[in-house]
């Protein structure tokens, strides 16, 4: 077991070097030269050619990745251009922010899932399984930007219940989730965030079950005269390696995509990080975030995977 | 009593009729036919997609003419049926119009994707060894990106604009398009025929596209109808967040980004892009699913 989970995490490496590549190769899709947003526009070429040493521009790119590599592993993500802090700072602050909500967001979902998709899967073809079919495709075609406007209009708009923007009235230093004050922040995004997992999760429950429940040895346990309270949970001993590999996807979807929720509310989670790091083309914030939003969807599939291993011994990828 | 003789003429007017072959395309019709969800959405999409083909012709109002007395005025106010923006702009035309925008990015990207990737796949796959090993790690990298931070990451650096949107969301979209071509494509070439049409003197090309390609096609196709949703979904995300067209193009995703300035005045109007967008992924998805049931794919 120790050396599956061994080499698995050994394969992860390439992977992750080749996010990083990624990432670093990013900067040079962008149009323009970063160093030109910089300066003044009438910078003499001596002022320019300065500049560019001291950011280390001037070396060749292949050079460049690797003191880069360098840095980013040590924990030096450079510093942010707008604020002129160090970015890694930014980062986990922001990162702590996205990552509450999201994982909130798809335990709720899991939970809701997890009830429709043993409701559906039982009573396949009824009234029930197509109410929660219907939830599922409303969750995956619904644009979670729109939902999170309507949401603003109906609670904070017309019904005045919950605020609309924001992370508490002293931002992410007073917020703190056992004062009401401050927790109402967090409800309308942690919401909006809910329905696209739900949709997905519901989904991947509903049809593992159904497939395992059309195996023979459920009509075995059945035979032999088990409840059916213990064949459910028999059923969901067996579909449960897929619905948590799908649980670790969505969390790493919510965390890596949550801009568009949280350029809404003004969250101040990464997602709005990269929003403003996109606006003012602040090149090392925008490196670090992408590069630390990807390393953390690489380690939730990781250990996800891990924890396959654990529940169903059966499975065994190299 | 004398027994009737069973002449040959006899025999072949009581034969069996001979069956009607309907063929592949044939059954899935036949299937297709019962399906009343997926007919529906089916129209609504051929509807959507006409509606926007037309838009000169259809729209009331010229989407870019503003109007500064008009500005956020309710549904049905006047000629405005589903009133009017910020700009006094009108709605219903806009989404019209819009719907071009959002309907090329959602179709032509897929379209892409499929091409490319499922090129990449069908050579990752009949190739075998190392060269589908560094095809498929390649795709592996991609894949460690969630969708959403890959287009964002790739936009924000490409900049804005309609072409830099439609490359952000194929590079997107084809490793998911790769990796099931590749599978598909394994499949098929360990299945006897293969072996047989070698045998029997054919050509690598000639194998690729009359044998391979031809059974390939039909999962991967079916699995690109369902990234369409997705992609349209990926696009007006973008271009809410001003990283997609330019305005005073009419866009869903666009107009629902200005217009959200304006929920405090005008709600219901506010929300309408969002719908727009909703009926036609979930029409996508629906259809798609039905298709899948239709042709009987376990995609």
């Amino acid at each position: 077991m120790w050396l599956y989970a061994a080499r698995r995490i050994v394969f992860t490496i390439p992977i992750g070097l080749g996010v990083t590549l990624i990432c670093f190769a990013l900067i040079y899709l962008a149009p323009g030269d970063p160093i030109q947003s910089l300066l003044p526009p009438d910078a003499t070429a001596k002022d320019i050619a300065e500049l560019k040493h001291v950011y280390g521009l001037d070396k060749p790119i292949p050079v460049q990745y690797v003191i880069w590599l360098g840095r980013a592993l040590t924990g030096d993500l450079g510093m942010s251009i707008q604020t002129n802090k160090p970015v890694l700072d930014e980062v986990t602050r922001a990162f702590a922010n996205t990552f509450t909500i999201s994982v909130i967001s798809v335990i709720l979902a899991m939970a809701m899932a997890l009830v429709l998709g043993i409701v559906a899967a039982f009573h396949v073809g009824g009234w029930a399984d197509r109410v929660a079919t219907a939830v599922a495709v409303l969750g995956i075609s619904v644009p979670t930007f729109w939902l999170a406007v309507v949401l603003v209009i109906l609670f904070a708009v017309e019904l005045g219940w919950l605020p609309a923007t924001g992370m508490g009235s002293q931002g992410s230093n007073g917020f703190s989730w056992f004062v009401w004050e401050q927790a109402k922040f967090a409800i309308l995004p942690i919401v909006s965030m809910t329905l696209t997992p739900l949709g997905i999760l519901m989904r991947t429950t509903r049809s593992s079950l159904a497939e395992i429940l059309s195996q023979d040895f459920i009509q075995t346990l059945r035979a032999k005269g088990l409840s059916e309270t213990a064949v459910v949970k028999h059923a969901i001993r067996n579909a449960l390696p897929q619905i948590m590999a799908m649980f670790g996807l969505q969390l790493g979807y919510l965390v890596g995509g949550s801009i568009l929720i949280e350029t809404i509310f003004t969250w101040p989670g990464t997602g709005f990080l990269l929003s403003k790091a996109i606006l003012t083309r602040d090149i090392p914030l925008l490196q670090g975030t992408i590069l630390v939003l990807a390393m953390a969807f690489v380690a939730i599939n990781l250990i996800v995977d891990l924890l396959q291993t654990l529940v169903d011994p059966r499975i065994k990828r190299a | 009593m004398t027994d009737v003789p069973a002449t040959p003429s006899l025999i072949a007017q009581t034969a069996a009729p001979a069956p009607h072959v309907r063929g592949y395309w044939g059954n899935v019709w036949n299937r297709l036919k019962y399906d009343h969800v997926t007919l529906f959405f089916l129209v609504l999409i051929i509807a959507v997609i006409l509606s926007a083909v037309f838009a000169p012709w259809l729209a009331p109002f010229d989407p870019n003419k503003s109007s500064m007395a008009a500005r956020l005025k309710p549904v049905m106010f006047k000629s405005f049926y589903l009133g009017t923006d910020e700009q006094g702009r009108d709605i219903l035309s806009r989404l019209i119009w819009g719907g071009r925008t959002s309907l090329v990015m959602g179709i032509s990207p897929v379209f892409l994707a499929t091409v490319i990737g499922g090129f990449f796949g069908v050579f990752a796959g009949y190739a075998g060894g190392k060269l589908n090993t560094a095809i498929m790690r390649t795709m592996d990298v991609f894949f460690a990106f969630p969708s959403v931070l890959l287009a964002v990451a790739i936009s924000g650096s490409l900049g804005s604009g309609l072409v830099n949107q439609m490359i952000t969301l194929t590079i997107v979209l084809i490793p998911p398009i790769c990796r099931v071509a590749e599978t598909a494509t394994s499949q098929v070439r360990t299945m006897d025929f293969i072996d047989a049409a070698r045998a029997s003197g054919a050509g690598t090309m000639s194998i690729l596209f009359r044998h391979v390609l031809v059974n390939v096609m039909s999962p991967v196709m079916v699995y690109s109808s369902t990234l369409v949703s997705a992609s349209i979904l990926l696009a007006s995300g973008l271009s809410f967040l001003g990283l997609g067209v330019s305005p005073p193009t009419p866009d869903w995703g666009l107009m629902l980004s200005t217009l959200r300035q304006s929920i405090y005045v005008q709600p219901l109007v506010c929300a309408l892009p969002g719908v727009a967008i909703l009926i036609t992924s979930i029409a996508f998805n629906l259809v798609s699913d039905g298709l899948r049931q239709a042709m009987d794919v376990k995609a």
